[in-house]
C-alpha cells in the first residue's frame, strides 16, 4: 500500500475527515493556511470539529466560514481576536463555541511534543497568570514552571509550497509557521501545494 | 492632574532605540514598539526576530515587494534583511525561552512596581481574550522592556503598586519607557532613569509607589 496518496481534488483529499474530529491547521494569519482544503469540509460536511490553530480566522474564509456554518465545536488557539474574526467573535459570544486559549509558545511545544513522543513538559510560560488555573506547576531552580500535555491531532491540514512523490515538503518563508510540527503530531496528513515533483526532484 | 505633554511616540521609540546594543537579537511587539525598528541604525547590526518563524526581518513591504509568505507577528507583510533565516513555530518559541533573545519590547495595559506585566487581557466581561506570543516574549527574554503612555487615557497611571489586570508574567519587566520618564525596575525599587518635559517631584506626584530619582541631574 501507499502510504502516501495523491488526490485529485481537495474534496477527495478531505472526504476521510469524520465528524467530532480533532483537526490541526497550519497558518499564521493567512500565510501558510491550507484555505482549499479548509472550504472543502463546507462541502464534504464534517462537523463537531475541534479545530487547533493559531488563529480562529478573519474575513469570510477558511476557517472562518467554517465557523459560520457551525461545523467547529471548540477552537484551540492563541490569537481567536482579530479585526475581523466576527464569525469567531459570533459564535462565541453566543456560546455556540467553545474556547481553548493557550499562549502561542505552549501551543507550538505542545503539538511538537505530540508529534516527538514526549509524554509532557514543563515551560515557565504562564506561570503565575490566570492562563495557569487547573494545571499542575511546579518550581525549578527557583523559577515556576505548569506542566502542558501533547496536543495530537486525529488529522493535520497542512499548505506547504511543494511536494514530492513521497511526501516530502518544502516551505517558503513564514509559510512555514506550524506546518512541520503538524504533519507530524497527526495519525494524517493532508498537504496542499503549489506544485508536486517526482522523487528525487527536491534537494535532500 | 498631569499638564506635562512629554515627548511623542517617534521621539521615544528613539530613546528605546538608543538603548538596544549594536549585535543585539530583538523581538518588536505588535503595535507601539515595531516603531522602534524605525530607528535602528542599518550598522547597528540588530537582528530582528518575529515570532512567527523568521530571523533578520527587514522593514515593511512596500508596492511591489508584498509576499503574502512573508509577514511579521502582525501579519504585516514585511522584507528579509541579508542573512534571514526561517524555521518552524516550536523552534521560534525555543529561542525565546531559551533566553536566546537579548531584547523584547511590548505594550501594556500596566506594569506593576515589581515588574509584573499586564498586557493581554482587560478582564471586561464580554470581551475575547487573545493571549498570542505575549507570555512567552515577557518571560523568555533576556530583558523585557515595555514601551507605554504614563496614564491612560482618563489620566489613571500604568505603572502601579500591584496589577489589577489579568497578569501576563511574574517579575519579568526591567525597563519601563513612557512619554513622560523613563523607569528602571530593580530589586526592591523603582529609579527614575529620564524625565521628559516632567520634574521628578511632579511626576512621583502621579504615581502611587516610592520613586529613586537616578536621573543625571539628581546625581551632579
Amino acid at each position: 500500500m501507499n502510504r502516501v496518496a495523491i488526490c485529485s481534488s481537495a474534496l477527495e483529499a478531505v472526504a476521510g475527515i469524520a465528524d467530532g474530529a480533532t483537526m490541526l491547521v497550519s497558518g499564521f494569519g493567512s500565510a501558510g493556511q491550507p484555505v482549499e482544503l479548509v472550504e472543502a469540509l463546507l462541502e464534504s460536511g464534517a462537523s463537531e470539529l475541534t479545530v487547533v490553530s493559531n488563529n480562529a480566522c478573519g474575513g469570510d474564509n477558511g476557517l472562518a466560514a467554517l465557523i459560520r456554518d457551525g461545523r467547529v465545536r471548540k477552537v484551540i488557539c492563541s490569537y481567536p481576536r482579530q479585526s475581523d474574526s466576527w464569525h469567531f467573535d459570533t459564535a462565541y459570544r453566543a456560546r455556540t463555541i467553545e474556547l481553548e486559549l493557550v499562549p502561542q509558545g505552549n501551543l507550538a511545544e505542545r503539538i511538537r511534543a505530540a508529534g516527538a513522543g514526549i509524554g509532557a513538559f514543563f515551560t515557565p510560560t504562564g506561570f503565575g497568570t490566570p492562563l495557569a488555573e487547573g494545571k499542575e506547576s511546579r518550581v525549578i531552580g527557583g523559577r515556576g514552571y505548569l506542566l502542558e500535555y501533547p496536543l495530537a491531532g486525529d488529522v493535520a491540514l497542512v499548505a506547504a509550497h511543494r511536494a514530492d512523490e513521497l511526501g516530502n515538503l518544502v516551505y517558503r518563508k513564514t509559510a512555514r509557521n506550524f506546518g512541520p510540527i503538524m504533519a507530524a503530531a497527526a495519525t494524517t496528513t493532508i498537504v496542499q501545494v503549489d506544485e508536486i515533483v517526482p522523487a528525487g526532484a527536491l534537494k535532500p | 492632574m498631569n499638564t506635562a505633554t512629554g515627548i511623542d511616540r517617534d521621539a521615544l521609540a528613539r530613546v528605546v532605540a538608543a538603548d538596544i546594543p549594536p549585535g543585539s537579537f530583538v523581538n518588536l511587539g505588535i503595535g507601539l514598539p515595531t516603531r522602534i525598528s524605525n530607528h535602528l541604525s542599518r550598522d547597528s547590526g540588530v537582528m530582528l526576530h518575529t515570532e512567527n518563524g523568521m530571523l533578520g526581518m527587514g522593514p515593511e513591504a512596500q508596492d511591489g515587494q508584498v509576499d503574502p509568505d512573508l509577514v511579521n507577528a502582525g501579519k504585516v507583510p514585511v522584507t528579509e534583511q541579508p542573512g534571514a533565516s526561517y524555521f518552524h513555530h516550536a523552534d521560534s518559541f525555543a529561542m525565546m525561552r531559551g533566553g536566546h533573545l537579548d531584547i523584547c519590547v511590548l505594550g501594556a495595559y500596566q506594569v506593576s512596581s515589581g515588574g509584573d506585566l499586564a498586557n493581554w487581557h482587560t478582564g471586561q466581561p464580554g470581551d475575547i481574550p487573545a493571549v498570542g506570543g505575549a507570555m512567552d516574549l515577557a518571560i523568555g527574554a533576556r530583558q523585557t522592556f515595555v514601551m507605554m503612555t504614563l496614564l491612560t487615557r482618563d489620566g489613571r497611571p500604568k505603572l502601579v503598586p500591584e496589577c489589577t489586570y489579568p497578569l501576563t508574567g511574574l517579575a519579568c519587566v526591567s525597563r519601563v519607557y513612557t512619554d513622560l520618564a523613563v523607569f528602571l525596575i530593580e530589586p526592591g525599587r523603582v529609579v527614575v532613569r529620564d524625565l521628559f518635559d516632567i520634574g521628578f517631584a511632579e511626576l512621583a506626584r502621579l504615581l502611587d509607589m516610592p520613586l529613586v530619582d537616578g536621573t543625571r541631574e539628581a546625581a551632579s
